[in-house]
């Protein structure tokens, strides 16, 4: 009990004393929803590899998220759902036939050394999903590349895929590219087959169609602006039909190079990823374009060995983004410049 | 007289919750006289006024209390008749010690008012500027500079447009927008004053488009008002009030930064301070009381009273009914977006007391804050174009000259920032303190130099 003539206690602190009620768990929770209906597909076209490997990449990630911020003696940081977040994308970026093992070995690395180690969620440089990707991709380079649950590749370019090991569209075209040989020619059926999904790929990246959906969810929510997205696929766009005019028998359409790899994922889930892209309109629309330009040099150029360029070409830009950030600063209200 | 929606859009802005019906609809109330009144001594910018009476003495209402204690700095009058009960330190909205007089009031009503100025029309710009100074009109939307020094801009910066500020964007506050319905003609007649000391050709009376009843109000009382007037009906967004921006809305040109309205030909003055001169002008009245909103969910009767500066927070509570149920968790002096929250029901009201905000727990947000996530929205919402993620986090790391260089001077503290902050930053109160440390650091260097 308050004692008497003690003066009520009120709360003080500095303005605004009002808030518009978003939160950070917030914005990861409707990055979450915006995810499901790819994972529905994933589930649908991969069935239990999807289950398997989503649900080792989410618990690893909290578990190792828990266990970092107990080591460092911080607040735990579960609720803030970004570790769910990393397991997810991370998963969605995985090949259904990787072993378990590996996808926990890449789970640990994106919390551990792409996020906790930099002091956590806001002061990562690199996108831990995207970083511990390549991580994957350069440590067990075989297993990430093995796309073997679908006949698609042999029945459609039996020529230029190695049936047994199957390979992606992008695979196809990147080998076409390097021996010389004419760019594979794919039909509108495979086209379909590219938009909604039924194809070899990662486990979330594969179905567009489910992707834009969860993309236009982000937009509608104002999580994501259209900026990075729109510069992203429209660098890819236009760079695709230069490329395509200029030589259109060893280069692929450009409706392939939207649709297939991890493009739409990268465009709307990974380049807009708050704390590694920049703040200002000008300095995400540079961003975008910029991820356009390297994920086309990566998937074209000759001398290059990986078949898709999504991962690196965001990493190489979440590596300049304080650059972009000093770089595009919006005119102060009074100033000349 | 015409009435233009307003072509310009300054960048940025947020759309709060106003919650202005809770007052709007309830015409201004005279507080019945308290039988004390604090009166403190720093009730504008600048420095505090001087005591001029002693304890004991009798004062009637209009009696000059404090004295002008240099040029930016204003007179204080006893808003009632009474005996001075002591001299001493109250806290102030802001949190700021000062001198209050503390008069307890009788109930003669004896006044002493100046006599009002027949024909203003014919009387002299100085005569006019005079008055308003010894009346002790300070800027009543906020700032509380001293209107006679903002009206009297140097010979090399002409003003060609005047503004009266009837935005009221803050939330919740209703004693502008009361003041427009019930008090039109004399806020016609104050601005025609403030537009002929100034020899402005344009005058302007900015409302947002969420005040239709103020803007038919203004618009029946100025319309057979010569030259070039208008009301600029401008976007409910906020802070729309803030002089930068609504000088922006409605003529487009941008205050320089660090510079004043009068760099770009233009002057700002409130609706209630343009009252506030009718009043010195016509009826020789000082500035003694104002319109004051006391609303929030913690109160039982939102109002608008006309109270006595002075009067305790304690009184027009009273006055409303007490609290609700709920009883405040937070008390505000001001709005949400830019108010006060004060520790104690005694602080006195003052000349610059547009608002008390009574705010229940439920809707008293409290948060920890987080790592910013660089998501961007404050950079969008900021109306200076600032970025405030950047700015906050220079100033964390105690890097006051990285915040300097990339225009932390430039902050209006509007808020807006903090508001839509997903990690729940302390955004204006990371500015704030890096402003001060800055003004520290001039200030050691001008005296150095």
């Amino acid at each position: 009990m308050k004692p008497e003539n003690q003066p009520e206690l009120y709360i003080i602190s500095s303005s605004p004393h009002t808030h518009e009620g978003s939160s950070v768990e917030r914005i990861m929770l409707d990055v979450l929803i915006a995810l499901a209906p790819a994972f529905a597909a994933s589930l649908y076209f991969f069935k239990l590899d999807a289950l398997r490997l989503t649900g080792t990449c989410v618990a690893t990630c909290l578990i190792a998220e828990w266990l970092c911020r107990k080591a460092m003696k911080r607040e735990s940081s579960i609720r803030d759902l970004s570790a769910v977040v990393t397991g997810v994308l991370l998963a969605f970026n995985l090949p259904p036939s990787l072993p378990t093992w590996m996808a926990v070995a890449g789970s640990l690395f994106a919390i551990t050394i792409c996020k906790q180690i930099f002091g956590g969620l806001g002061y990562n440089v690199f996108n831990p999903a995207l970083a511990a990707r390549a991580f994957m991709l350069i440590s067990f380079t075989g297993a990430m590349t093995h796309w073997s649950s679908s006949d698609w590749a042999a029945s459609l370019a039996s020529g230029a895929a190695d049936a047994a090991t199957g390979a992606t569209p992008l695979g196809l075209i990147k080998e076409a590219v390097k021996t010389g040989a004419s760019i594979p020619h794919f039909s509108t059926a495979t086209i379909m087959k590219l938009a909604s999904g039924n194809i070899n790929g990662c486990l979330g990246e594969t179905s567009a169609l489910a992707l834009l959906l969860g993309g236009a969810y982000l937009l509608y929510r104002k999580v994501i602006t259209w900026h990075i997205p729109t510069a992203y696929i429209g660098t890819v766009f236009i760079y695709a039909c230069i490329l395509h005019m200029v030589s259109p028998a060893t280069s692929a359409l450009p409706h392939m190079h939207l649709l297939s790899g991890g493009l739409i994922i990268g465009a709307f889930f990974m380049a807009t990823d708050m704390v590694t892209s920049p703040v200002t309109k000008k300095g995400m629309l540079i961003f975008g374009v910029g991820c356009g330009i390297i994920t086309m040099l990566i998937r074209t150029v000759k001398t290059g060995s990986y078949p898709e360029g999504v991962s690196f070409a965001i990493l190489l830009m979440n590596a300049i983004t304080p650059l972009i950030n000093r770089g595009c600063r919006n005119r102060v209200f009074g100033t000349k410049s | 007289m015409q009435t233009i929606k307003s072509p310009y859009n300054f960048r940025g802005g947020i759309h709060p919750a106003y919650n202005k019906k809770l007052s709007n609809g309830s015409a201004i109330e005279s507080l019945p006289l308290p039988a004390v009144l604090s009166v403190p001594m720093s009730q504008h910018l600048g420095a505090p006024a001087k005591p001029c009476v002693k304890v004991g003495d009798e004062v009637k209402k209009g009696t000059l209390i404090g004295a002008q204690n240099g040029f930016i700095s204003a007179p204080i009058h006893s808003p009632a008749s009474g005996k001075v009960k002591v001299i001493t330190d109250v806290a102030t909205a802001s949190g700021r010690p000062c001198q209050a007089i503390v008069i307890e009031c009788d109930e003669s009503n004896e006044t002493e008012f100046l006599p009002p100025i027949e024909n203003w029309q014919k009387s002299d710009k100085d005569d006019l500027l005079t008055r308003i100074g010894e009346t002790g009109i300070v800027g009543m939307g906020g700032a509380g500079f001293p209107t006679k020094v903002k009206l009297s801009p140097p010979m090399d910066k002409p003003i060609d447009t005047v503004i009266i500020n009837g935005a009221e964007c803050e939330p919740y506050l209703t004693s502008d927008h009361r003041m427009m319905v019930e008090h039109a003609k004399e806020i016609r007649i104050g601005a025609e004053i403030i537009r002929s000391i100034l020899g402005a050709k344009t005058l302007r009376i900015a409302i947002e488009d969420n005040k239709p009843d103020a803007i038919k109000a203004i618009e029946d009382a100025f319309q057979d008002i010569e030259g070039d007037v208008a009301i600029a009906v401008l976007h409910t967004v906020y802070p729309q009030g803030s002089e930068k921006q609504q000088i922006y809305a409605v003529t487009g040109r941008e205050v320089p930064s660090g510079g004043l309205p009068m760099d770009v030909g233009c002057v700002v003055e409130n609706t209630s301070t343009t009252f506030a001169i009718y009043e010195a002008v016509i009826k020789g009245l000082p500035l003694m009381q104002r319109v004051i909103t006391v609303t929030g969910d913690a109160v039982q009767k939102p109002a608008n009273l006309l109270a006595p500066f002075g009067t305790s927070y304690q009184d027009l509570i009273d006055a409303c009914g007490g609290f609700t149920e709920d009883k405040p968790a937070k008390v505000i002096s001001g709005g949400p977006m830019m108010g006060f929250a004060v520790s104690s029901l005694e602080t006195p009201t003052g000349k610059t007391s547009s608002g008390l905000l009574l705010l229940s727990k439920k809707r008293v947000s409290q948060y920890s804050s987080q790592a910013c996530i660089a998501c961007g929205r404050c950079v969008e919402a900021c109306p200076m174009n600032l970025i405030p993620s950047e700015l906050s986090q220079f100033i964390e790391a105690e890097d006051i000259e990285g915040a300097e260089e990339i225009a932390l001077m430039n902050c209006i503290e509007c808020g807006s920032c903090a508001f839509v902050c997903p990690a729940h930053r302390p955004l204006v109160q990371h500015m704030r303190r890096g402003k001060a440390a800055v003004m520290a650091k001039r200030m050691a260097a001008n005296a150095k130099g």
